[in-house]
């Protein structure tokens, strides 16, 4: 994104390759459609996490107060979901395995792996 | 073959990630202490010095009965293989220790399968939990039904056998976010009693299923709290701790300690650092049994020599 972003402004600035600004007209219509997608995204009720290579992704994720957020295990290995507070513990997760909670309060919640805790995560609810 | 294996405060590569390579190219070695400084003496078919002479035992680990997924389809079928081997030794083992992952699920049928297998051998077994054997319902009281027997808390205890005196410790309960195996503050207190009263020449196996030494911090291969337990042994003149977990072999001595990880009988795990995850790694099948196996202990007394003996599938 960032060399096409780099691309887009040398064409702007310079208006002096041709080919330059066929490459910025060409790609408007996409970096229009991704914001857009972006947007439907967010307005979703169901936020999803992944597991995948021992890692949560995204790390960090912002969400309403309400908000359901939907932790899928992608690994060959089972994982669990484990709120720093014990707010929030899911079972073992096998293989496309998930676990659903709902956060109906504001607040920050630091959760792990329960069987891998250097596996971690965080949950904010605004 | 680029291996970061135990935080060695940079000594580079040593022989043990030497020998390291000779174990994954699909043979054993063989590890033999003369006083307190472990040796290679040779590799598995080679030395005669293999021949078990002493009081022996086995450590097998990671079994992961309920695995099925692609690194290997058939854990109870590698786990039988492995048993056969058992059955197969000229000289029986006094008994098997078995480091944790008996099962991928806590499910009730994997513990049974894994208890018919292992039946097989007609050893008895000795096990601690590994965090896979503590996922059902309600987190681990599957496993303390079938082999807590004895034991304190989440499943520790120790025993005596041919002077030696064998400590199986739970490093996977209770993990706190961020950090590493754990082993708590009421498991340590036990420790330093059972310990209060054995003598400094009292040979110590201790054994548990994450390594009590760090190995890997990114990937938690390490018990937080495993150098307090260590420290609690640094008296001993001759400790030989056992772990599993990594799914690969790890050696390493420090004074009068010998650090040992054993092979999984289920799937191969990466060398630290070496992929995205340490989560199962996919070989070709005809290199699979090359990287499982068990490893054989040989205790001589009197002057206390211990061997490890290595041995793959294949081997």
């Amino acid at each position: 994104m960032q060399s096409l972003i780099n691309h887009l402004s040398f064409a702007a600035g310079r208006f002096a390759s041709n080919r330059g600004l066929a490459v910025a007209i060409f790609l408007g219509p996409v970096v229009g459609a991704m914001l857009a997608f972006g947007a439907v995204a967010a307005q979703d009720a169901t936020n999803v996490i992944t597991i995948d290579n021992f890692t949560f992704s995204p790390k960090e994720l912002t969400v309403p107060v309400g908000a359901t957020v939907k932790w899928v295990n992608h690994d060959d290995i089972p994982h669990t979901i484990v709120e720093k507070k014990t707010t929030f513990r899911s079972k073992a997760l096998d293989t496309d395995d998930g676990y659903s909670f709902t956060f109906t309060s504001a607040g920050t919640f630091d959760y792990f792996c329960g069987l891998h805790p250097h596996m971690v995560g965080q949950v904010i609810v605004k | 073959m680029a291996r970061k294996g135990f935080e060695d405060h940079g000594q580079g590569l040593g022989r043990r990630q030497v020998l390291e390579c000779m174990v994954w190219a699909g043979t054993g070695v063989l590890w033999g202490v003369s006083g307190g400084v472990p040796h290679s003496v040779g590799l598995i078919g080679d030395a005669v010095a293999a021949e078990p002479t002493g009081f022996t035992f086995l450590q097998m680990s990671d079994s992961h009965i309920g695995f099925d997924k692609a690194a290997n389809p058939d854990a109870l079928g590698t786990l039988r293989e492995a048993v056969a081997k058992v059955k197969a030794m000229p000289i029986k083992p006094s008994f098997i220790i078995h480091t944790g992952d008996i099962t991928h699920l806590s499910k009730p049928a994997e513990f049974d399968n894994a208890d018919k297998a292992f039946g097989e051998t007609g050893v008895q077994i000795h096990y601690v939990p590994g965090e896979h054997d503590i996922i059902d319902e309600e987190r681990g009281k599957a496993y303390l039904e079938r082999y807590g027997k004895g034991s304190k808390g989440a499943g520790w205890y120790s025993f005596d056998d041919h002077g030696i005196h064998f400590i199986g410790l739970v490093n996977v309960v209770d993990l706190k976010g961020g950090g590493l195996g754990n082993l708590g503050a009421e498991q340590l207190a036990w420790l330093e009693a059972d310990l209060k009263d054995k003598s400094n020449s009292t040979p110590i196996v201790v054994f548990a299923h994450i390594p009590l030494q760090v190995i890997y911090r990114e990937w938690g291969w390490g018990t937080e709290d495993g150098m307090h337990a260590l420290s609690l042994l640094k008296r001993f003149g001759s400790v030989t701790v056992l772990n599993g977990h990594i799914h690969q072999l790890a050696q390493k001595v420090e004074g009068n300690m010998t650090f040992h990880t054993a092979l999984s009988t289920a799937f191969p795990q990466p060398a630290p650092g070496s992929a995205p995850s340490p989560g199962p790694m996919l070989v070709p099948a005809d290199k699979l049994r090359t990287m499982l196996g068990l490893s054989a202990v040989n205790v001589v007394q009197g002057n206390k020599p211990l061997a490890i003996v290595d041995k793959t599938l294949a081997g």
